[in-house]
């Protein structure tokens, strides 16, 4: 990514949580309707997050992620389109129909994949690293996890390999306090995330993970780290599901309303919206143009997905293995 | 003609590669100045380094799913775990992760790795360390199943493991080890699912895996002192597994047995039997008959090992049976 001016970056991370915001709350939709045919994790209230450390990566480094990978796709720059198409199943999806929600790849510009088993992304990101420092390149690993993935054995390993060999990993944790539906802390006597970093012997930083400029300058320092070969950094995004863990789910009762709309109240695009209009960095009627070109777009990749072919069935056994 | 054996031939084969492809690292245990447990690695730290030999945490979990995020970013990860008893820990990342990536990512990704390491019983090694498994990595699609016999062919098919863009499990039994033969010089590679036939005849044919060809070399040259003549079979690879060479050997002889140190259900014998059965059924004279290690989990004391495997005289056996239906 070219460096922006201050401006162009508060524009550009507007830009990116909205349509991150509007994807998912049209992909909910697309879900009761029948068009995403698996399961379907949104990102509604943890925009932030993404949007704040894919702006400070380029193409070339590599980012994992989980099940609830739509937000670091598109923050990563997969197309609404290519995106929209693989929830929907079809061939012009970014995975082809091979993956769904839950698998999401675009390899060419440094989407690497999500996955459905919680803890392998974070030992990809160090094995991305381990590629840059033996190929000598400035590229990073990014591993983005939940707080489900830091009682899993990965965790630990991961965080323990990035250390020792002091490799270019970003490990992003957002803590949205709820594994599923069990809470964080009845799995966790030490309620800090960011403080588990001190056992590896590598800095661990916490940040407001409905604050993407807090977010976005927290990951750029520690990519500029990661780039100049002074190693990993665990960040610990708090932050907040604000739908259920699972389109279709509901609200068991597991988090109270209190909760869900206190967090709500802080939702990361009206803080910063109202930060940018505030400070005069962004007018109104900017902010009215973003939106309706962002809601333009989803409508025409809802279109798009809609339209495009079902993969053809006789493919179904092609690059399990690669040819030669 | 010079003779070294099966781990130096291997170590042959990664030193040219290490030395034409810069991609390529090793992980493991004791892999780096000491040279790997069974002198996998021998002197390749002192020319490459702590980043090409990199000796890892107890971590099978960790450092196969870091090799599988290495691979997918444009480097050639060796995984050398050792005993295969020890990659169980990190099966989750294979199953779910490296042998679906290229599938997941219709073809744009690579995954060129090698997982390398030791199998089998002997030396009552006992029962974490004497495994084999091999059946449960062939069921799953995206990988190649390695089961060299004999030095020779071991570099050959580590040489083609080295340049492969799939996942390769390559397993090493560890009663061959040490078996010295003669191995051609400089850099060969044998290809993937073809099967060696290691003994020609015409009454019946024996497929044999891995220590098996080399215990029914000897029954069938025993037998062989009877007038008997024994057609044997040396799979090389079990995925892909090379099924015209035996059906083709079955088309001539009538008659198959298989014989495997490891389990029976499910196994790989199940598997050809299966082929055969539907493949080559009017060319069978005989039921197949499959001979294996029995279904337990392997005992230490030296009496109870022999006595749960494979030898000489059980070959003969079964395959008099054999005959005899």
């Amino acid at each position: 990514m070219n460096a922006r001016t201050k401006t162009e970056t508060y524009r550009y991370l507007y830009r990116t949580m909205k349509l991150i915001r509007v994807v998912e709350e049209r992909m909910a939709r697309a879900h009761l309707e029948g068009l995403v045919h698996g399961a379907c994790h949104t990102y509604v209230g943890e925009e932030a997050v993404a949007t704040g450390v894919c702006a400070s990566l380029r193409d070339e480094d590599a980012v994992f992620s989980t099940h609830r990978g739509h937000g670091h796709a598109l923050a990563k720059g997969v197309s609404a389109k290519s995106l929209i198409a693989e929830l929907f199943g079809k061939e012009t999806g970014c995975s082809h129909g091979r993956g769904g929600s839950m698998h999401l790849f675009a390899p060419e510009i440094g989407m690497m994949g999500t996955s459905g088993i919680v803890g392998p992304c974070i030992l990809q990101a160090v094995g991305a690293g381990y590629t840059a420092k033996l190929l000598n390149t400035d590229r990073v690993g990014v591993a983005f996890f939940g707080d489900g993935a830091v009682g899993n054995g990965a965790f630990h390993e991961g965080l323990n390999m990035a250390s020792i060999w002091n490799l270019p990993v970003l490990l992003i944790c957002e803590n949205n306090l709820y594994a599923t539906e069990v809470s964080f802390s009845s799995v966790s006597r030490n309620p800090s995330i960011a403080a588990r970093s001190e056992g590896y012997g590598i800095p661990g930083i916490e940040v407001d993970g409905n604050d993407v400029l807090a977010v976005h300058e927290a990951a750029s320092e520690a990519i500029k780290r990661a780039r100049t070969g002074e190693g990993p950094t665990l960040i610990e995004c708090k932050t907040y599901r604000t739908r259920p863990h699972a389109e279709g789910m509901g609200e068991s009762g597991y988090r109270s309303a209190a909760e869900i709309a206190a967090w709500k109240a802080r939702d990361p695009i009206t803080l910063l919206r109202d930060r940018l209009l505030d400070d005069r960095l962004i007018s109104i009627d900017d902010i009215g143009a973003i939106d309706d070109e962002i809601k333009s777009t989803v409508e025409d990749a809802v279109q798009y997905a809609g339209d495009s072919p079902w993969p053809d069935g006789d493919t179904a056994k092609t690059n399990v293995y690669r040819e030669g | 003609m010079r003779e070294i054996t099966f781990s130096e031939a291997t170590l042959e084969a990664l030193s040219e590669a290490m030395a034409d492809d810069p991609t390529i690292f090793v992980v493991g245990e004791g892999i780096g100045q000491r040279g790997g447990n069974f002198k996998t690695t021998m002197g390749l730290y002192e020319k490459y380094g702590p980043m090409r030999l990199r000796d890892t945490p107890i971590c099978e979990r960790g450092f196969i799913g870091m090799c599988t995020g290495a691979a997918m970013t444009g480097a050639r990860p060796i995984v050398d775990f050792m005993f295969v008893d020890f990659l169980l820990d990190g099966i989750g990342e294979l199953f779910n992760q490296t042998a679906k990536m290229q599938y997941m990512s219709n073809g744009r990704l690579k995954m060129p790795m090698v997982l390398r390491g030791c199998i089998g019983i002997g030396n009552s090694a006992s029962t974490h360390h004497s495994g084999s498994y091999y059946p449960i990595f062939t069921h799953i699609p995206g990988f190649h199943v390695v089961l060299p016999s004999n030095a020779s062919d071991a570099k050959g098919l580590f040489a083609t493991a080295l340049k492969s863009d799939n996942p390769v499990i390559f397993l090493e039994h560890k009663l061959l080890l040490n078996q010295k033969e003669h191995v051609q010089e400089g850099t060969y590679e044998i290809p993937f699912g073809q099967a060696r036939v290691v003994r020609e005849g015409n009454d019946a044919t024996i497929v044999a895996l891995s220590v098996m060809v080399h215990h029914t070399m000897n029954a069938a040259a025993s037998l062989a002192n009877e007038g008997l003549s024994i057609e044997v079979i040396d799979p090389r690879t079990v995925a892909p597994l090379d099924m015209d060479t035996i059906l083709k050997s079955v088309h001539k002889t009538g008659r198959l047995l298989i014989v495997d140190e490891t389990y029976m259900p499910c196994g790989i014998g199940a598997e050809i039997a299966a082929q055969v059965n539907t493949e080559g059924f009017d060319d069978l004279d005989a039921p197949i008959a499959r001979l294996n290690g029995a279904h337990v989990p392997t005992p230490y004391s030296p009496t109870l090992e022999e006595a749960i495997v494979p030898n000489k005289d059980t070959i003969v056996q079964a395959i008099r049976d054999l005959l005899a239906e």
